[in-house]
């Protein structure tokens, strides 16, 4: 469904570059081996940021909660209203999370727990692809 | 010379195995002070916010019985949106502008509220000498202050937080409505959860994990509506005394189910001013001491993009572990509470998190199916909170010093008022006080 495009920056430009090749990847602290995201300029951990690079993942994932939105400040969306948004866990990492519409899934009807895989989706405002999530099974 | 600063980094107890507050029953509350409401601003410079923090500061002194001169501490929130913003452009009036001795910034007093611009017209205070910028919401702003007391930095105090809201929709218009996204709402505005979002998906798996539904609260909501009615001080009283039912609120609009239209909080122009001092200073002040035997913080970030039911859950537990061990009290102890409500859903979190009347974890919303109201023996936000009279963060604390002081008119609880629970603003990232009749 539409939405707005996020314009990458000197931080999180590998994580949409990856995105726009159908890869997810998640900044990740070598020396901790931590993961983080949203991105950081620094490990949130240990505070460095000389170790920090990008991991890919199977984009895998579980969902952990969801709503419906009827009522979204966002321009761009109002029109699709009400949809779904989901919190997705990551398979391999469960503390970490994103945003989903569960492209494909009825509104409202939802499972929490669901597995779930990722898909890219391509925004309208730049062109920049957004991974999404997809029930699977 | 006034000293203008923020409060000290090292203040907050924001850790458990503190032990007990060293200042326990050394601050008292002595004060209130209230502006009236609107639902927006009507651009006289009378109903300013700072006009309207103005008035409240000088109700509260009234309301101590002190005169500016005694007065040597100041704390003021210097953030005073409900999300409605000065358009971009727009000039401000001249006649705000020569009703008031304005600091070098246009907007202050009208869309912000510094220390500064309190100073510079409140001639009264001649011997101010600290003077606290604590950003945020009233809840930070009275932890600030105990310690600006507590410390010894200043003895008597005055608190003040003022709202300003806007014509036109909030959150719309700006960023929102634009075809790209950057910043770190990147990761979340492609999306475009509403602000209750989080709280909801939180709530959502809440239902999951305890087998709970969304109508369970709805005797919640109705209760804080009702206590709002008998608050004077609010919006919902002042302007549209509507109470509600369990089936307008079973049957309200969603806004991101399962938060619904009274889930969420009605903005509008306020200001709330208090008075603290010492206890010993407080015993020859007009009206009866409430003392602090605690204060906490939390300031739990999430751990990746969404803050996760999880977290919230341990971050109210370990709330309540800290305001405990700090007061030296038991959850047995508290005679009501007054945790934050805007979103009325995490209100759950909250009072799980104290144990609140003897609740568990999965069991606040049982809680609201018995008798909750003013005149029971478990009393469940008596002062409406902001669902019973507006976005304020301040009805709460308003309504624990009111009770403890047997002058919460209609909404005093019939048991007797004598240890009190009051903070917020969310379950993660709050400031948190117990307040007592007594000091020991």
């Amino acid at each position: 469904m539409p939405k707005q495009s996020p314009i990458a920056d000197d931080l999180d430009r590998p994580f949409w570059e990856a995105a726009n090749n159908d890869r997810l990847v998640v900044q990740n602290c070598s020396s901790c081996n931590r993961l983080q995201h949203p991105p950081q300029p620094t490990c949130q951990e240990c505070g460095s940021a000389a170790n920090l690079g990008w991991r890919e993942m199977s984009g895998r994932g579980t969902i952990y909660s969801y709503g419906v939105v009827y009522d979204t400040p966002v321009a761009v969306m109002q029109p699709d209203q009400p949809y779904n948004l989901a919190v997705i866990q990551l398979e391999e990492a469960p503390e970490i999370n994103m945003y989903s519409h569960l492209p494909g899934s009825p509104v409202d009807d939802v499972t929490i727990g669901s597995k779930v895989e990722v898909v890219f989706e391509v925004t309208a405002g730049n062109g920049q692809k957004v991974p999404e999530w997809r029930v699977v099974g | 010379m006034v000293d203008i600063t923020t409060p000290p980094a090292g203040m907050y107890r924001d850790k458990e195995g503190m032990g007990i507050w060293p200042h326990r029953g050394k601050v008292a509350a002595v004060g209130i002070g209230h502006s009236p409401t609107a639902r927006r601003w009507d651009e006289r410079p009378e109903t300013s916010v700072g006009a309207l923090s103005l008035l409240a500061l000088r109700n509260a002194m009234a309301d101590a019985g002190i005169t500016g001169d005694q007065v040597d501490g100041l704390v003021v929130v210097p953030d005073t949106t409900t999300g409605a913003y000065w358009p971009a452009g727009k000039v401000v009036g001249a006649d705000f502008l020569a009703a008031f001795n304005q600091t070098n910034d246009v907007l202050d007093g009208i869309a912000k509220l510094s220390p500064e611009w309190i100073i510079a017209n409140m001639p009264e205070l001649t011997n101010l000498k600290t003077a606290w910028s604590a950003g945020g919401c009233t809840s930070h702003a009275l932890v600030v202050a105990a310690e600006m007391v507590g410390s010894g930095a200043a003895h008597t105090v005055l608190v003040v937080k003022g709202w300003h809201n806007y014509t036109g929709r909030y959150y719309q218009g700006g960023a929102n409505a634009e075809p790209t996204s950057s910043g770190p709402t990147k990761w979340s505005a492609p999306w475009g959860g509403p602000a209750c979002y989080g709280t909801a998906q939180q709530f959502q798996r809440y239902m999951m994990k305890y087998n709970k539904t969304h109508e369970m609260v709805a005797p919640f909501i109705v209760n804080s509506r009702r206590n709002g009615l008998m608050l004077p001080e609010g919006y919902w009283a002042q302007h549209r005394p509507e109470p509600i039912t369990a089936d307008d609120y079973n049957n309200a609009r969603w806004v991101a189910k399962p938060a619904n239209l009274y889930d969420n909080d009605i903005p509008i122009m306020a200001a709330g001013a208090y008075v603290f001092t010492t206890a010993e200073r407080a015993k020859d002040m007009a009206q009866k001491p409430v003392y602090i035997l605690n204060h906490a913080s939390d300031r739990t970030r999430a751990r990746s993009l969404a803050l996760t039911f999880d977290e919230v859950e341990a971050a109210t537990d370990s709330t309540g572990r800290k305001l405990y061990e700090g007061a030296g009290i038991q959850p047995s102890d508290l005679s009501f509470e007054n945790m934050y409500d805007g979103f009325g859903l995490f209100h759950i979190f909250h009072i799980e998190g104290l144990r609140y009347a003897g609740i568990k974890r999965g069991e606040g919303v049982d809680l609201f199916q018995g008798d909750i109201s003013i005149e029971g023996s478990n009393p469940v936000s008596p002062s409406g909170g902001n669902i019973g009279g507006g976005r304020t963060r301040f009805w709460l604390h308003t309504d624990t010093m009111q009770q403890i002081q047997g002058r919460a008119g209609q909404r005093q609880i019939t048991k007797k008022a004598e240890i009190g629970v009051s903070g917020g603003p969310t379950p993660t990232g709050g400031n948190f006080l117990i307040w007592s009749a007594t000091p020991d």
